[in-house]
């Protein structure tokens, strides 16, 4: 026959009896609070330590206290903001067009048999074409100016708005057009409640990856030829050896991508309230 | 209770009616079939042999589906469906009251919740809701409609045991206040002898049985004469051994009941 077992816990301490059996954990166990920062935190004192120990050498990687010093003085002189707000407007405007010319397309597209023919291939052919790789026919066609670096960030913002919001048009179920269909709901009243709701998510999710691919365009437009914006900068300190304004850089970088990543997360948090609850 | 056959048009007139879906055979080989207004119809039949489709027909919804006959219904006619349907995205009163074109549209969505037993629950997402709870809004939103028929494809077959005698009593009484004609298609025996006026079974693509419920009062499963139809309606089906029954039906006792 089974023997009972002592209980494995403790009573508790207010005296009330807690006894239950307890199995050993297998999953990793509740979250670490700020735990995505420590290893953000761990990078950089390695990084201290390293260049104040020397054994980073400073033309390999500047000191980060002479980053900080370098970013005070380019804040100072304005020239950080300057480009900065040059390099934000560039993308800002090539998201923005990128995302309405991706969104409408995927509409016409999945809500047309037509449209489907006549847009989908063409955007399933471009998919296959890095964006990048379009740049020298755009120098050709727009020359080297402000035209040419926003339609590239849109080129490059489109694709992933079309596929997946279109995506996300498809995967509503047919059930609910029928229950449309069974309630007499009027065409445009299908589109407003069921179809633009419906595809909400797999456009937040298109927006997020838009977002990351604005943001690697601008980079690339930037460095190849710009006279201004923070591409500029770098390319500039990169001829000079100033590893210091590089690192500037490329921390202004990352911040631009955490900010319209967060953006988008606090969109979708709001958008999809619907999802929230059944998440929480 | 059972309202009895009225001598009016009819609600639903149904003639020569064909379907199929390939060329190997009909689902539906000229089907006959009138439900007056108001006239709880419950509609058997095994799987397979047609009542998805005849119901789908009625409601507008077998574009695709290749066939003759003709079909009259009236002007509003509601579907409940087996799954609640309900937009995951809209609250419940939005999703009550949805593609209704009416000024105090919101006000009779309220009502129909309320007569659904939902009252206060206008702001609830639907996925706040137990699954009986969700068919019980999905029936408030076809009958804020004020329909003449609601065609039901087998809307408690999802739900509990317990939750589906709920789902009956009220189901029955909304049916006495807004006196619509029904037409509910159903694999459960049971179900169609404690809601319906009149049974069919179905098979073959035509309607095989066509039987009135005459049963007084409350209808009980402890009642003989229900236990009676249930086992004719089970032959019926081609059910043979149930189980369940106290007796096989014999062909006196169908006499004796038939004399009754």
């Amino acid at each position: 026959m089974t023997t009972l077992t002592a209980p494995s816990r403790p009573v508790a301490a207010a005296g009330v009896e807690d006894v239950r059996p307890v199995r050993r954990r297998l999953s990793p166990g509740t979250s670490i609070r700020f735990g995505g920062l420590i290893g953000i935190a761990l990078l950089l004192a390695a990084w201290v330590v390293g260049s104040a120990t020397g054994l980073l050498d400073p033309r390999t990687l500047t000191e980060p206290w002479t980053v900080v010093a370098t970013a005070v003085t380019l804040i100072e002189s304005g020239r950080l903001q300057e480009s900065l707000l040059t390099s934000g407007i560039r993308a800002a405007l090539g998201l923005g067009l990128g995302v309405v010319v991706g969104a409408v397309l995927a509409l016409i597209s999945g809500l047309s048999r037509i449209g489907e023919v006549l847009i989908d291939g063409p955007i399933q052919v471009k998919r296959s074409i890095p964006t990048l790789a379009l740049i020298p026919l755009l120098i050709l066609w727009l020359g080297i100016g402000e035209p040419m670096k926003v339609i590239t960030i849109a080129l490059a913002v489109f694709v992933p708005i079309y596929i997946h919001t279109h995506n996300g048009l498809r995967s509503i179920e047919g059930r609910y057009a029928e229950l449309a269909e069974t309630l007499d709901v009027s065409r445009a009243e299908f589109i407003r409640h069921v179809v633009l709701p419906g595809a909400m998510p797999g456009f937040l999710l298109g927006l997020r990856f838009a977002v990351t691919s604005s943001l690697l365009a601008l980079v690339v437009v930037e460095v190849i030829n710009a006279t201004s914006g923070i591409g500029h900068m770098i390319t500039l300190a990169s001829n000079y050896g100033q590893t210091d304004i590089i690192v500037v850089g490329l921390v202004v970088y990352a911040l631009l991508g955490v900010t319209a990543d967060s953006a988008v997360r606090l969109i979708e948090r709001k958008a999809l309230s619907w999802r929230r609850t059944l998440a929480s | 209770m059972a309202s009895h056959a009225r001598e009016l048009t009819p609600a639903v007139r149904v003639r020569h009616l064909h379907r199929s879906f390939n060329e190997a055979g009909g689902v539906l080989n000229g089907l006959d079939l009138d439900i007056a207004p108001g006239e709880f119809v419950a509609l058997l039949g095994r799987s397979g042999s047609g009542k998805s489709t005849l119901l789908r027909a009625l409601a507008g919804l077998d574009r695709g589906v290749s066939g003759t006959g003709r079909i009259e219904v009236p002007e509003k006619v509601s579907v409940v469906f087996q799954d609640s349907r309900l937009l995951p995205w809209k609250r419940l009163l939005d999703n009550v009251v949805l593609g209704l074109r009416a000024d105090d549209a919101a006000a009779r969505g309220s009502v129909a919740l309320a007569e659904v037993g939902l009252a206060g629950r206008e702001r609830a997402w639907p996925h706040e809701l137990s699954g009986g709870e969700q068919q019980r809004a999905s029936l408030a939103r076809s009958l804020v409609r004020d329909p003449q028929l609601l065609l039901a494809d087998e809307p408690f077959g999802a739900l509990d045991a317990l939750t589906r005698i709920r789902m009956h009593t009220l189901l029955r009484n909304l049916c006495e206040v807004h006196q619509p004609a029904v037409l509910l298609v159903t694999h459960d025996v049971d179900e169609a002898i404690v809601l319906a006026d009149r049974v069919i079974v179905l098979d073959g693509g035509i309607v095989r049985h066509d039987a009135r419920i005459d049963l007084d009062g409350r209808r009980s499963q402890a009642d003989p004469a229900f236990a009676r139809l249930r086992a004719q309606l089970l032959t019926e089906l081609g059910v043979e051994d149930d189980h369940d029954a106290p007796g096989r039906p014999t062909r006196a006792r169908l006499d004796e009941r038939a004399a009754s």
